[in-house]
C-alpha cells in the first residue's frame, strides 16, 4: 500500500495529462462526418420515416453508457486493489461522462418515442432500464458529493461504483423479462444492412468523443488534486 | 481455530445489536409501525375498490418493506455512531467481515420480524387470497428480503456516517434493488394467481443469483468502506 | 522509512493531517521509549487527539510516518492494533447494555473468557454496578468502564486521550496505577492532556503541541529524575 506522502510526490512530479485541442476537433469532426454520412445515405424507414435517424445518436449513446459503466467497474476495482488515487479519479470522470451519455440516451429515447408511440414515456424494457442505470450513476455522484474526506470518498466510491456496475446486466435482464413490448433492439445485426454502416461509424465517432470527455475531466481532477497537494506541502513547510 | 473466534465475534455483534435494539425505547416498534402506516396510506391512495387493491397488494407490501427497511438499516449503525462506539469496534483484532456478518445477522432477524408484521397487515388490508400452495410465496419473500438486507446493510455502513444519511441511503439502495423488486413482485403475483405460465421459477432463479452475487461482492467490499 | 529500533515504543516522523482545507498537524515528530510515560500537552484544538487517533490506526496521515514497536501504523495496522490500548475522549460504550454485557462483548471480540471481564470490572471498582445499564452511569463511571475494557486487551502501548476527565481523586489514582503498571513493565504511554496536574506524578516528560507542531522552544520538560537511563535498555 502506498503511503500518502508517496502519492503526493507522484501527483506533483507526474504531469497531469495534457489533452490539448486537437482531440476535440478530431472527435467532434468524426461525429459530424458520421452523422452526415448516416443521414444522407440511409433511406427513410417504413413506419417512422426520417425519425428513425435519431437512432444514429441514441443507440451509440446507449452503448457509450454501458462502456462507461465498464470503465467505472475496472478502475473502481483497480483502486480498491492498488489504492492509487489516479484510478479513483478516472473512475469518477468516467461516471460523470457516463451519466451524461445516459441522460442523452434517455432524452433521445423519449424524443424518438413521442411521435412513434404517442406518449412521452412507456415502461418498456430499454427505456426503463436506462432510467434505472441513470439513477445508479446519480447515486454514485451523490455519494461523492456528500463525502468530504478525500480518502474516504475514493474508497466508498470505488466500492459503490464496482457494485453498482455489477448490477447493470442484472437490472437490464430483469427489466427485459418484466416487459416485452419494446420493438426488437436496433443493433446492427437485426437491422437492414443499409443502416449498419451508419450505426458503426457513429458508434466509433461517439467513442472518440467519450474518450475525449473522460480525458479532459480526468485532467481537471488531476489538476485539482495537484493544487491540494501543493497546499499540503506549503502547510508542512519548514519541516 | 480462527474461524471459531470469527464466528464468536459474528454472534457477539448480532447479539449486541438485537439486545440494544430490543431495549431501545423507540426502536423496533416504530419501524414496524411505519411499515404498517405506509400500507394504510397506500390503501387509501389506491383504493377503495377491492379489486384494485388486491392487484396492488404485492407492490404495496414491497414498497412498505423498502421504505421502512431503510430506516431499520440506518438504525443498525446508529447504535455505534451515537455513543462513539464505532472506533473501539474497529480496534478489535480479527477480520472486518465479521462486523458485516454480525450486522447482517442482526438486521436479518429484525427484518424477518418486520416483514411478518407488514405482510400480515398487507394480506388483511388489501384482501389478498392466499392460495393453497403458499410455501413458494414464502420462498420468494425470503429470497427478496435477503437481497434487501444484504445491500441495505452494506450501503447503510456508509450512508449512516454521511451528512446526508436520510436521502443518501434510499438514493443508493433503491435503484440497486430494482431486480429484487421486479422479481419478488412478479413472481408473487404469478404464484398468487396459480402461475399458469410457470414464470415464477425463472424469477426465483434470478433472485438466488442476485443474492449470491451481492452477498459475495459486499463481503469483499465491506472492509474497504468500514474504515474511518 | 521507519527503522524498527526495539527500544522505541512510539516513533513518529513528520506527521501531517488535514481535514478538508484545515491543516491540523503540520509535521509532528516525537518518540516514546519503552518504560516511558510521556504527556502531550496543548490547547484545545491543537491536534492532540488527532495524533493519538493516527497512532491508533483510526486515521490515515496525509504525510509522514509512524511506528509502534517497529510496526508501521499504516502498512501493519492490524498488528499495531494488537499492541495498543487506545482510550478515546468519548467512552464509546453501548448505553443500553449493562457494564457486564459491555465487557463481555469486548471479551468475545478479543477471544477472552468471560472471567477476564469480571476481573477487569473488579480492578476498576465497578463490580457493584455490573448489572446496571451504562445509560445510568455517571461520566466518571463510564470512564472507569472504558478503562476496564482497555485493561482486557493487555496492551503494551497506551494511547490515552484526556483520560482523567470526569474522574474523582480515587479514579485518578486508579488511572495512574494502571498506567504505571503497564509502563514500568516494559510498556509505554502517550497521554494527551490539557492540564498537567493529575498526571504530574506519573509522567516522565511532556511535549507541547502548538499549531500542529511540537513546540520548538521548550520541546521537553523533564518532570523528575527518573532512574531510567538509556543503558538499561
Amino acid at each position: 500500500m502506498i503511503s500518502s506522502s508517496d502519492q503526493s510526490r507522484d501527483i506533483l512530479t507526474a504531469r497531469p495529462p495534457r489533452t490539448g485541442v486537437w482531440p476535440a476537433f478530431v472527435s467532434f469532426g468524426a461525429v459530424i462526418a458520421a452523422q452526415a454520412y448516416a443521414i444522407l445515405t440511409s433511406p427513410a424507414e417504413g413506419d417512422m420515416g426520417h425519425l428513425q435517424k435519431i437512432m444514429y445518436v441514441h443507440v451509440p449513446a446507449a452503448w457509450m453508457t454501458f462502456l462507461s459503466f465498464f470503465v467505472v467497474l475496472v478502475f473502481s476495482v483497480r483502486y480498491l486493489w492498488r489504492r492509487r488515487e489516479n484510478d479513483d479519479l478516472i473512475a469518477a470522470s468516467a461516471a460523470e461522462v457516463g451519466a451524461t451519455f445516459n441522460g442523452l440516451t434517455l432524452m433521445l429515447g423519449m424524443i424518438w418515442g413521442r411521435p412513434a408511440w404517442g406518449v412521452w414515456w412507456v415502461w418498456d424494457a430499454r427505456l426503463t432500464s436506462t432510467l434505472v442505470l441513470f439513477l445508479i450513476f446519480v447515486g454514485y455522484l451523490a455519494l461523492r458529493a456528500f463525502t468530504d474526506d478525500a480518502q474516504q470518498k475514493a474508497r466508498w466510491s470505488a466500492a459503490v461504483g464496482a457494485i453498482g456496475a455489477l448490477n447493470v446486466p442484472i437490472v437490464y435482464m430483469s427489466v427485459k423479462w418484466w416487459r416485452t413490448l419494446h420493438q426488437p433492439p436496433s443493433s446492427p445485426a437485426t437491422l437492414d444492412p443499409r443502416y449498419t454502416m451508419g450505426l458503426r461509424l457513429n458508434a466509433i465517432a461517439l467513442l472518440l468523443v467519450m474518450i475525449y470527455f473522460i480525458r479532459r475531466r480526468y485532467e481537471i481532477a488531476r489538476l485539482e488534486r495537484a493544487v491540494e497537494h501543493m497546499a499540503e506541502a506549503a502547510a508542512m513547510g519548514g519541516q | 481455530m480462527a474461524w471459531r473466534d470469527d464466528w464468536r465475534r459474528v454472534r457477539a455483534i448480532a447479539r449486541k445489536d438485537v439486545t440494544t435494539e430490543l431495549r431501545a425505547k423507540a426502536g423496533f416498534n416504530s419501524v414496524a409501525s411505519l411499515g404498517v402506516t405506509i400500507l394504510v396510506l397506500l390503501g387509501l391512495a389506491l383504493g377503495p375498490d377491492a379489486d384494485a387493491l388486491r392487484n396492488a397488494a404485492v407492490g404495496a407490501v414491497w414498497l412498505a418493506l423498502l421504505f421502512s427497511g431503510v430506516l431499520a438499516f440506518n438504525r443498525s449503525f446508529q447504535v455505534e455512531l451515537e455513543s462513539g462506539a464505532l472506533e473501539p469496534l474497529l480496534l478489535y483484532p480479527g477480520p472486518r467481515w465479521t462486523i458485516f456478518a454480525g450486522k447482517l445477522l442482526g438486521n436479518l432477524m429484525f427484518l424477518t420480524l418486520m416483514v411478518a408484521i407488514v405482510v400480515v397487515a398487507g394480506v388483511v388490508l388489501f384482501g389478498v387470497r392466499i392460495p393453497a400452495d403458499w410455501p413458494p410465496l414464502l420462498g420468494v419473500l425470503a429470497l427478496g428480503v435477503v437481497g434487501l438486507v444484504v445491500l441495505g446493510t452494506f450501503y447503510a455502513s456508509m450512508a449512516s456516517r454521511s451528512r446526508a444519511r436520510e436521502v443518501l441511503l434510499p438514493l443508493l439502495l433503491f435503484p440497486m434493488l430494482v431486480p429484487v423488486l421486479l422479481a419478488a413482485t412478479t413472481a408473487s403475483k404469478a404464484l398468487l394467481g396459480a402461475d399458469v405460465m410457470h414464470e415464477a421459477g425463472a424469477w426465483i432463479r434470478l433472485l438466488v443469483a442476485y443474492d449470491l452475487v451481492f452477498l459475495t461482492a459486499t463481503f469483499i467490499a465491506f472492509e474497504h468502506v468500514i474504515e474511518a | 522509512m521507519v527503522n524498527g529500533q526495539p527500544d522505541r515504543a512510539i516513533n513518529v516522523i513528520g506527521l501531517g493531517k488535514r481535514f478538508g482545507a484545515r491543516w491540523v498537524l503540520r509535521g509532528v515528530s516525537l518518540e516514546v521509549r519503552r518504560g516511558e510515560a510521556v504527556g502531550l500537552l496543548g490547547p484545545n484544538g491543537s491536534g492532540k487527539s488527532t495524533v493519538l487517533r493516527i497512532l491508533g490506526t483510526l486515521l490515515n496521515p496525509n504525510a509522514g510516518t509512524g511506528a509502534i514497536n517497529g510496526l508501521d501504523i499504516v502498512r501493519d495496522a492490524s498488528s499495531v492494533r494488537g499492541q495498543i490500548g487506545y482510550l478515546a475522549h468519548t467512552p464509546g460504550l453501548y448505553d443500553d447494555l449493562t457494564a457486564r454485557e459491555n465487557l463481555r462483548f469486548a471479551a468475545d471480540m478479543l477471544g477472552l473468557p468471560y472471567a477476564a471481564a469480571q476481573g477487569s470490572l473488579e480492578r476498576v471498582g465497578l463490580a457493584y454496578a455490573a448489572g446496571d445499564r451504562v445509560r445510568g452511569f455517571s461520566a466518571g463511571m463510564q470512564r472507569r468502564l472504558a478503562l476496564a475494557r482497555l485493561i482486557l486487551r493487555n496492551p503494551r502501548v497506551l494511547l490515552l486521550d484526556e483520560p482523567y476527565s470526569n474522574l474523582d481523586a480515587e479514579g485518578v489514582e486508579l488511572m495512574n496505577s494502571v498506567i504505571n503498571g503497564i509502563v514500568r513493565s516494559g510498556g509505554a504511554a502517550l497521554v494527551a492532556l490539557h492540564e498537567l496536574a493529575p498526571a504530574k506524578a506519573m509522567l516522565d516528560r511532556t511535549l507541547t503541541l502548538v499549531e500542529g507542531r511540537i513546540e520548538a522552544a521548550q520541546p521537553e520538560r523533564e518532570l523528575h529524575d527518573h532512574a531510567t537511563p538509556t543503558e538499561t535498555r
